[in-house]
């Protein structure tokens, strides 16, 4: 699904990724773990093609395809999805205009017949009822004056609306209390499957007793040190990073 | 220091109308005292506080003809532009070139106590309506081109509500500058007296046909009176080769209302100048628009208020967009007089700026000679938000619609402030429209 090859990235000309190596089957999740500050939000970021992150090394493969040559837009319509760390509000665009427009540019680009306004509500009922999210929400304009929990539970939404093959969790527990995350987590766990794989970056192990990744990977300073089964996530939350950020 | 050779088709169009002159001696007082005034000041240049950053140098390069030199009664108008569906439209005013034109005109049925016409008619069959009104409001002296208005004006709208008169259905007011061989000028005159407790909706729209410069030189004066209230929408879709210059005057009574909003696309230079004296305790304004400007486009906002008594209110927004080498200009001032207490007044002006060449200017005012106000101003130009359009990216929606939502979610903002129901779709189709353009189809217009 998913290969990162020897990836090596600059910000402002500053090194962050120094050669990540990662490759993600379908239907497995992993977990990035590390300090901050030591690229797991740049990754996110490069994997789904914002502005501002130069990729200078390295590569990017998605079901065999060259990743990072896409825009993000084709990214998204690829199968790419990324959960933000800080969803953006947008004021006067409602929500579900919002949601329209990307279920309906995902399915022009897989050449299907657009959603119209009445088939949209259908379905996108189908979602908010499955992951218990109340109609009002629909109605409100995009993450504005949301409170936390309600950002992140709409990014769910959102994946449950694109139906990615691909979702990058990018700080998803942040900011959220412990009633707040078990929501989003079986939102996320929900949504899991076999052809769906997921990368799910985090700076706590506490995310991962609800979202339990098949395998761990240990992010410090630019590169991966260490991978390994869930437990490693355990080891993790007992020692802490210091042991990686003295090693790289 | 004025230029008499820009003056002079103006001088001798005030003569010739002068020589036919007929409706009483005030209203030729009342032309004289505006072609003095101007004779005095000329047209306005950016010496002038007021005109600073609106330079009116390229009216200059124009020929204008008055519109009835060109024999325009040849010309077909082949569509009437409306911000309500033909079909529920019950008032309709048609002006061409400034003139009003009965046959593309619909006032429907009135209620009693209701006057709806030209200024031309009433000026013939009902002169004395209007002396007590008609060039009352607003100092010529700070207003050049409502003095060339006043020296040469023959024709408009006008509006009369006597006392607790509530009209419901909007009035339809059409403005078509329409060129045949020559470049045209002309100065429509609107007048609005809305007596006690009277209510109405007036809905302008103002657009052109034709290849030929034009200058629509708008002036409008609108007493509202105590308790009532006025609804007013104006849309200025313009011909990219007119040049439209409004001045509005305005005077609010006790608890009188008054909400406005322009949404402007159209012209190669506007201004819109409003000017409201609030003289009447509880009185209440809205000033709000909107503009979108691309190629080479200038739009001037220019708002005086005046809070002259205790306890009146004014709420000011304006939203605008620039692309390419766009440029408006925003001037807001905000006076409460001494023994003004308890104004309230804020004011807000917010550009989006997508293009490097563009440019806004904005000057706020706050002129505060009162110790219990609250007050307040506020201009902010910026790009589109980069994480807003990264965002809707990462879900799939194409740059160039991603940057479109973003932009009509801005202007909806201010759009949806529109007190009255049924105007908000036809702005809102107006901003679609013009995101619709593309560039290339601008410069081509332009060329």
């Amino acid at each position: 699904m998913l290969d990162i090859k020897n990836l090596h990235a600059t910000v402002d000309g500053k090194p962050i990724l120094k050669g990540v190596d990662l490759s993600i089957a379908p239907g497995e999740v992993h977990a990035i773990m590390g300090p901050n500050g030591s690229g797991k939000s740049t990754l996110a970021y490069i994997l789904t093609g914002r502005d501002g992150y130069e990729v200078t090394g390295g590569e990017v493969l998605f079901e065999g395809q060259d990743l990072l040559d896409m825009e993000p837009e084709e990214r998204a319509n690829a199968g790419v999805f990324l959960a933000f760390q800080y969803p953006v509000e947008i004021p006067g665009v409602p929500n579900t205009t919002f949601l329209k427009e990307a279920a309906n540019a995902l399915r022009k680009a897989r050449g299907e017949k657009e959603l119209d306004a009445l088939g949209f509500l259908k379905f996108v009922r189908e979602k908010t009822k499955a992951l218990g999210i109340s109609d009002e929400m629909l109605k409100r304009a995009v993450n504005a004056g949301f409170s936390g929990g309600e950002k992140k539970r709409n990014e769910v939404l959102q994946m449950a609306v694109l139906e990615p093959k691909l979702a990058v969790l990018d700080e998803t527990d942040s900011g959220l209390d412990i009633d707040a995350l078990k929501t989003v987590a079986d939102g996320v766990n929900a949504l899991r499957g076999p052809e769906r794989s997921m990368l799910v970056i985090t700076h706590y192990q506490r995310l991962l007793e609800y979202i339990v990744p098949d395998r761990v990977h240990v992010l410090a300073q630019g590169r991966v040190v260490k991978s390994g089964g869930k437990e490693l996530a355990l080891e993790l939350e007992e020692k802490g990073y210091a042991e990686f950020t003295a090693a790289a | 220091m004025t230029d008499t050779t820009a003056l002079r088709p103006y001088l001798a169009q005030h003569e010739a109308l002068k020589a036919q002159a007929q409706g009483g001696g005030w209203l030729g007082d009342l032309r004289d005292r505006g072609m003095q005034r101007l004779a005095k000041v000329g047209l306005p240049t950016p010496r002038l506080e007021a005109w600073k950053y609106t330079n009116l140098r390229p009216l200059l390069k124009h020929d204008f003809a008055a519109p009835a030199d060109d024999g325009d009664g040849g010309l077909r108008i082949d569509r009437i532009p409306s911000l309500q569906p033909a079909a529920e439209t019950t008032h309709r005013l048609v002006f061409v070139n400034g003139r009003y034109r009965p046959e593309l005109s619909h006032l429907g049925s009135l209620p009693a106590g209701v006057t709806i016409g030209s200024l031309a008619a009433l000026l013939r069959d009902a002169p004395q309506r209007l002396e007590p009104h008609l060039g009352q409001l607003g100092s010529l002296e700070e207003h050049p081109m409502m003095a060339l208005n006043t020296a040469l004006m023959e024709d408009g709208f006008v509006l009369l509500l006597d006392d607790g008169v509530v009209l419901t259905d909007p009035i339809d007011v059409v403005f078509i500058a329409a060129t045949g061989e020559r470049a045209l000028a002309f100065h429509p005159r609107n007048l609005m007296v809305l007596g006690r407790d009277s209510q109405a909706t007036v809905l302008e729209h103002h657009a052109g046909q034709g290849e030929q410069a034009t200058l629509s030189n708008l002036a409008t004066e609108a007493w509202i009176g105590p308790g009532a209230r006025l609804w007013h929408y104006r849309k200025q879709e313009e011909l990219r080769s007119a040049f439209h210059l409004s001045s509005t005057q305005l005077r609010l009574a006790r608890a009188a209302t008054y909400d406005s909003f322009v949404l402007s696309t159209g012209a190669r230079l506007s201004r819109n100048e409003v000017k409201v004296e609030m003289a009447g305790e509880g009185a209440e304004c809205h000033l709000n628009g909107a503009y979108l400007m691309r190629g080479e486009q200038h739009c001037d906002t220019t708002t005086v208020v005046e809070h002259k008594v205790p306890h009146t209110t004014c709420r000011e927004m304006f939203r605008g967009v620039l692309d390419d080498a766009a440029r408006a200009v925003f001037q807001g001032r905000i006076v409460v007089e001494p023994g003004a207490q308890k104004t309230d007044g804020h004011q807000l002006c917010q550009t989006l700026i997508l293009s490097d060449r563009a440019e806004i200017d904005a000057k706020p005012e706050l002129e505060i000679y009162a110790d219990d106000v609250k007050c307040s101003h506020g201009a902010t130009a910026g790009e589109l938000d980069d994480a807003a359009l990264f965002y809707l990216r990462s879900r799939g929606i194409p740059e160039a619609r991603a940057r479109h939502i973003l932009i009509e979610s801005f202007l909806g903002e201010a759009v949806e402030k529109i007190a009255a129901e049924g105007v908000c779709p036809a702005l809102l189709s107006s901003v679609a429209n013009w995101l619709a353009q593309t560039h290339e189809e601008t410069h081509g217009e332009a060329a």
